[in-house]
């Protein structure tokens, strides 16, 4: 990447960019570590007074209901990342022309198969 | 028996065919698909890799069997196996994804130094050997009880099928391979949870009818002397269940065969989502494991407890030859009047010992489901045990055929003599790696928990600190590593071999949160104290952020 003209008006784009990802990073791990942590160690005995279906609540946390939302958290994030990407223009070339793009580079400065990606 | 060995023999065969014949389809010849297999593979398939190659010997054969003996703090395991993978989808996987080259040291190499990729490709090496053995070990296990071979011989043969699919096809093979080995393990394990649920439940879902069940168990459990199933912090103290997690989640984030696996999707996006399809997989094994421990626990108390031992059913004679059943007749009254899980019945005394290890190998027979659902049971355990040691044994034959070799011997090296040393370094660590798997270390699962102890510990601060802190520096890195998988490594060597007390309730299992801790101390400490890294090392850092960045790019907001 070059560093002259076009790359200071970037720079603010790209901390924007930063700043946007960190902050929703932030809020998923907190409900990461609420549901991982204070549910389903932390506040274990207490929970488990309330019987939902036969299962102690913090006993279900513990064993069903965090890894759920484990899962949940992960698409959410690839999702609103999806948005941010393209919102700040970083976002990945659609893959048909990606892939273009990488074997007419290889093709050029490497010579067919083989080296180093760079 | 013999029902059950011929079943055993068809599924074996069968699947361990479909791995060879797909290696020999998606063999390769480059560098790059044999480490990362030509950043090819799409998000939901790299997510089944992910699953098969993460789901290892232990989660499938001891991990149900451990929760049963141990009831709410089972969530040790649950949750730290699968806690990890948020983790890595926010923090690591599409930053791993961007930067693109082949191994974890390669990183570490690129944006600390050439010193900190000598160290950390020990770390790699050595975490890796530690998971491996269990693994190894598995495979030996289900053979010697489905067919009847000694664990030695069955654990050449896996070794055999591994060496040709990882050598012949490389990461690309193995990722295939694993496509398939999560298929059939997911079945094998889905079935017999589904049909047990349904005889002991009215609904067959397990997840839904285990909690009606629990509340038997519970009841059970307190007639025969022990403490509710759902009562929390009974085989640990709370201190030790958050710790352990922590560890387990944290090391998840930091295991060198898994951050790889996100070298290999086609795009940072399909990074990020195949995080989430790998975890959405293991959350179907994840939350049926725990209905199975509670199954498998009651129909144990139910059978076996308090009866007289000559009455007991016939399975539980079956494990007794081979050993992983006992019965020592402490009070010769002839009854079963206590049970544990602890071989030397040391730590828990009990008259019956049961292995955590045959819950789910047994589970079939406890229920007297037919004999193709044991055989395909037997099949899903060694997928595991082998999609797992693929992908263990890429990690320590490109950290010595790539880091070692290459990077540092000989970095004149053809791609043609990269790739032959590749497939060299994977072959030899198949050998030692069966040589563990004959003379284990230790339990399965118990071995498997000290590699995430020691991952957590070293390569989780150093990659996090490498994308989230520009600041962090050579110096730092190395010393945070050394320190912290030095620290986890005395404490469990202490404990465990020389008998220390435990600090603070703390088992060596959750030490590699302290450890962790400790890595990022000394590392921000050391960083801030050193100088700071070279600009190129910033652009560096820049390039991984974003997924593309060019100039002149525009942008579909207005910033500001």
């Amino acid at each position: 990447m070059s560093q002259s003209g076009a790359w200071r008006g970037d720079s603010e784009r790209s901390e924007h960019y930063w700043r946007v990802n960190l902050r929703l990073k932030v809020k998923l791990l907190a409900v990461w570590a609420i549901v991982g942590y204070l549910l389903a160690i932390l506040l274990a005995e207490p929970l488990n007074e309330i019987v939902i279906g036969g299962f102690p609540l913090g006993f279900w946390i513990a064993q069903q209901g965090s890894i759920m939302v484990f899962v949940a958290l992960i698409f959410i994030y690839a999702k609103r990342m999806d948005k941010i990407d393209s919102d700040h223009g970083v976002h990945e070339e659609e893959l048909g022309e990606a892939r273009k793009v990488v074997a007419r580079e290889i093709q050029e400065e490497i010579g067919p198969k083989g080296g180093e990606r760079p | 028996m013999t029902d059950i060995k011929l079943w055993t023999l068809i599924f074996v065969i069968a699947s361990f065919g479909l791995y060879v014949t797909i290696a020999i389809r998606a063999r390769v010849s480059t560098t790059s698909g044999l480490y990362v297999a030509d950043q090819g593979i799409p998000a939901i398939a790299n997510g089944a890799a992910i699953a098969a190659d993460w789901m290892s010997a232990a989660s499938f054969i001891s991990m149900a069997g451990l929760i049963s003996f141990i009831g709410f703090d089972g969530t040790i395991y649950l949750m730290g196996w699968t806690g990890g993978y948020v983790l890595l989808a926010l923090l690591i996987a599409p930053y791993l994804r961007k930067f693109g080259k082949y191994t974890v040291p390669d990183f570490v190499g690129d944006r600390y130094s050439e010193t900190a990729r000598a160290v950390a490709v020990v770390a790699a090496i050595f975490v890796s050997f530690t998971y491996v053995a269990g693994q190894m070990r598995g495979v030996g296990i289900v053979f010697s009880r489905y067919i009847g071979v000694s664990i030695t011989v069955g654990v050449m043969i896996g070794m055999a099928v591994v060496l040709f699919y990882a050598v012949v096809g490389g990461m690309k093979g193995i990722t295939w391979t694993q496509v398939a080995q999560y298929s059939v393990l997911i079945v094998a394990y889905l079935i017999p949870a589904w049909a047990i649920a349904g005889t002991v439940a009215d609904i067959p879902i397990p997840q839904v009818s285990f909690g009606q069940i629990a509340q038997d168990l519970n009841a059970l459990q307190q007639d025969f002397g022990l403490a509710a199933y759902t009562e929390p912090f009974q085989a640990r103290p709370m201190q030790d269940v958050f710790l352990v997690t922590l560890a387990l989640m944290v090391g998840t984030a930091g295991l060198p065969h898994i951050i790889v696996r996100f070298y290999t999707t086609k795009s940072v996006k399909a990074a990020r989502y195949s995080a989430g399809w790998a975890l959405l997989f293991i959350a179907l094994l994840y939350t049926t494991a725990p209905a199975i421990a509670v199954f498998a626990k009651t129909n144990l108390l139910q059978d076996v407890a308090g009866k007289t031992y000559s009455s007991v059913p016939e399975w539980v004679h079956n494990w007794e030859a081979t050993g992983l059943i006992t019965f020592q007749d402490d009070n010769d009254n002839g009854v079963v009047d206590s049970l544990t899980s602890d071989e030397t019945r040391a730590a828990r005394p009990g008259e019956l010992f049961v292995s955590p290890d045959i819950m789910v190998l047994a589970n079939p027979e406890i229920a007297g489901l037919p004999a193709p659902v044991i055989g395909l049971v037997a099949a899903g355990g060694l997928a595991a045990a082998l999609s797992t040691a693929s992908g263990l044994l890429l990690v320590i034959g490109s950290a010595i055929g790539h880091d070692f070799y290459y990077k540092r011997l000989r970095p004149n090296a053809t791609e043609k003599q990269r790739v032959a040393a590749g497939r060299w370094a994977i072959a030899g660590a198949v050998v030692v790696a069966g040589y563990f798997g004959v003379h284990p270390p230790g339990f399965v699962a118990q071995v498997v928990a000290f590699a995430f102890g020691l991952a957590a510990s070293s390569f989780f601060p150093a990659v996090t600190l490498g994308i989230f802190w520009k600041r962090a520096n050579s110096a730092g890195i190395i010393s945070g590593m050394i320190a912290g998988m030095g620290f986890s490594a005395g404490y469990m060597y202490m404990t465990i071999y020389q008998g220390m007390e435990f600090w603070w309730g703390i088992s060596p299992e959750g030490i590699g949160a302290i450890g962790a801790v400790i890595n990022f101390i000394v590392a921000i400490a050391v960083s801030l104290r050193t100088a700071e890294p070279p600009p190129e090392v910033q652009l560096l850092i820049e390039e991984v952020r974003h997924p593309r960045l060019d100039e002149g790019a525009e942008a579909k907001v207005p910033i500001g």
